[in-house]
């Protein structure tokens, strides 16, 4: 307890100042007007490279994997897309880093690919493949790879030297921050559950101590409080999915909390994640559905005319069919992205408040720094509840599309998990 | 709006990612752990319900070995009664045998005080008889000196036989 106590401040620390950075870095290049806006959505989006801790600058860089408009695909280090640009101040002396976007190009059979990563206009922080109105232009010009590009907010194209260039979104499979994090978070549960496993192995039927008991503990929460109690008799065949659900989401959401490199990534605040099991939870209870749960749906238990002239109750059905999983997606989706905005937003506010004086500077940060804590301690909590409210409503509509006999009383699934929805 | 519109290569890697995680761990983690967990709530089960009978036993055997107990106390108290009950019972028959010995040696000694007096009484008067002769003898032969007294005597004594 003692040391989970000093690594929060420790962690906040660390948010705290790499905010900083690129709060500063945002406000030097903005001259006054910090982009509050632009620095929450940077923090909770994805990017090409991973953050160094305490600068602004410099990124981990990451592969980034294209599929080019006529194919082709394309592998190279995200690096190649941004260079820190050093001035000097000739007042103060002081040097200056500056991250600037350029134009990285591949050559493949003789044509140039040139890819790039917008700031303002269409695609704006995605990869795009400029493709040139002429091609002769492209390639008789060898100096666009230097460039600097002029953007213009929302358009479709993009000038660079002088000349027109389509803006074209490719296939892009990259392996982004995101994307590193789910690795990570995923070899991180492989690793927790197999340690456990060969515990077992080496250790036979004695208890496990300390860290995997912890585990251990977590696994039967999970299983005999939420898939066993739901599922009853079947728990052992949907266990593996549920188990790996919680273990995954809770193991993103808390990583999502450390601020440098491990973490920092807002996987579980990203829609696509959650998606993706939500559409997992979505096609294991129809696919799995007994004949009683679409009878129920089809066909269910009320008066005719509900579902005879006009099918009422099917309609409403089907419908319940599908905002169950999406409410899933987006319950995990909002509590862990409000989660994150709200420590940003928190943290800014330092920022903000520091345009009034030195006064509301040292009472923001008070304020800001002790609200972040709890709103971080908080965070932690809401990791493990929404990771078993994912599980429990998950293994509900499961056990709902498995109901068999005629003890239709509790059909009426989709209602209950409705009074727990926190 | 970008937070609202899924990545499809995040969509893509998280996709894959679930899906190797969840074939990996549906193989080779979870129905491990389960089983074990259950094989060792089992044991656990089993041996807490061994202890309970192990007490149940060892109370079985406590309690018997107290009614044993109790059983040998009371028979060595019955013993002890049926000793004390048999001195006893030997004192007073011995006792009793004692008195009718007693009894019996008194009664001898009567007969043989009994029988010497007669035989002293016998003795006496056999005594007394052959004294009484003597002494007749004497006094017949003092008396007797004389013939006439003898036949006076004669004569009275033919009267007597007479007379009968």
């Amino acid at each position: 307890m003692k040391r989970i106590l000093t690594i929060i401040p420790l962690l906040m620390a660390l948010l705290f100042s790499s905010t900083a950075a690129y709060a500063a870095g945002a406000h030097e290049e903005k001259e006054e007007s910090l982009d509050v806006k632009e620095v929450i959505f940077h923090h909770l989006g994805d990017g090409y490279g991973w953050e160094v801790p305490f600068s602004h600058v410099y990124r981990i860089p990451l592969p980034v994997i294209v599929r080019a408009e006529d194919g082709k695909w394309f592998c190279f280090s995200s690096g190649k897309l941004s260079m820190v640009t050093v001035t000097e101040d000739e007042a103060t002396g002081k040097k200056h880093e500056e991250l600037t976007p350029v134009i990285h190009t591949e050559e493949r059979d003789g044509k140039k690919y040139y890819f790039y990563i917008p700031h303002l206009t269409q695609h704006k922080t995605k990869v795009v493949q400029l493709i040139p109105e002429a091609q002769a232009d492209a390639d008789a010009d060898a100096t666009i790879a230097g460039s600097h590009p002029h953007e213009v907010a929302d358009a479709s194209q993009i000038e660079v030297a002088g000349k027109e260039f389509e803006i074209y979104r490719p296939f892009d499979i990259s392996i982004t921050k995101n994307v590193l994090a789910l690795f990570i978070a995923a070899v991180l549960v492989t690793l927790m559950v197999m340690s456990v496993v060969r515990y077992y192995k080496r250790k036979g039927l004695k208890a496990p101590r300390k860290g995997m008991g912890f585990m251990e503990m977590l696994i039967d929460f999970i299983y005999t409080g939420v898939i066993k109690s739901s599922l009853g008799a079947k728990a052992n065949k949907f266990a593996p999915y549920l188990l790996t659900c919680f273990f995954f989401i809770l193991t993103m959401n808390l990583l999502g909390l450390i601020v440098i490199f491990p973490g920092g990534a807002n996987l579980t605040g990203n829609i696509a994640i959650t998606l993706v099991l939500a559409v997992a939870t979505f096609i294991i209870t129809n696919v799995l559905g007994t004949k009683h749960y679409w009878k129920e749906i089809f066909w269910p238990d009320v008066p005719l005319f509900l579902k005879f002239p006009l099918p009422i109750m099917q309609m409403i059905e089907v419908f319940g069919i599908f905002t169950k999983p999406a409410a899933l997606c987006v319950r995990l989706f909002a509590n862990m992205m409000g989660g994150h905005m709200i420590v940003i937003t928190l943290t800014l506010l330092i920022f903000i408040f520091a345009a009034f004086g030195a006064a509301a500077l040292g009472a923001s940060v008070v304020v800001s720094v002790l609200f972040t804590i709890f709103m971080l301690l908080l965070d932690v909590l809401v990791s493990f509840i929404q990771a078993y409210v994912f599980t429990l409503l998950s293994a509900l509509f499961i056990s709902a599309a498995q109901e068999s006999g005629h003890h239709h009383k509790d059909g009426e699934g989709h209602d209950e998990p409705a009074a727990i929805e926190a | 709006m970008e937070l609202f519109t899924p990545d499809f290569g995040l969509v893509f890697w998280m996709f894959v990612a679930f899906i190797l995680l969840f074939l990996a761990l549906a193989k080779w983690g979870w129905p491990v752990i389960l089983k074990n967990m259950d094989q060792r709530a089992d044991t656990i089960d089993k041996g807490v319900e061994y202890a309970q009978q192990a007490k149940q036993q060892l109370d079985n055997a406590r309690e018997e070995a107290r009614k044993y107990m109790e059983e040998a106390q009371a028979r060595q108290a019955e013993m002890l009664r049926d000793v004390a009950k048999m001195r006893t019972q030997m004192i007073e028959e011995a006792k009793k045998q004692a008195s009718e010995e007693s009894a019996k040696m008194i009664e001898a000694a009567k007969v043989s005080i009994e029988q010497s007096r007669k035989e002293a009484e016998l003795q006496f008067r056999n005594e007394v008889s052959k004294f009484s002769i003597e002494i007749a003898e004497k006094m017949v032969r003092t008396q007797m000196k004389d013939d006439a007294a003898q036949v006076k005597l004669v004569d009275k004594l033919l009267d007597e036989i007479e007379k009968n």
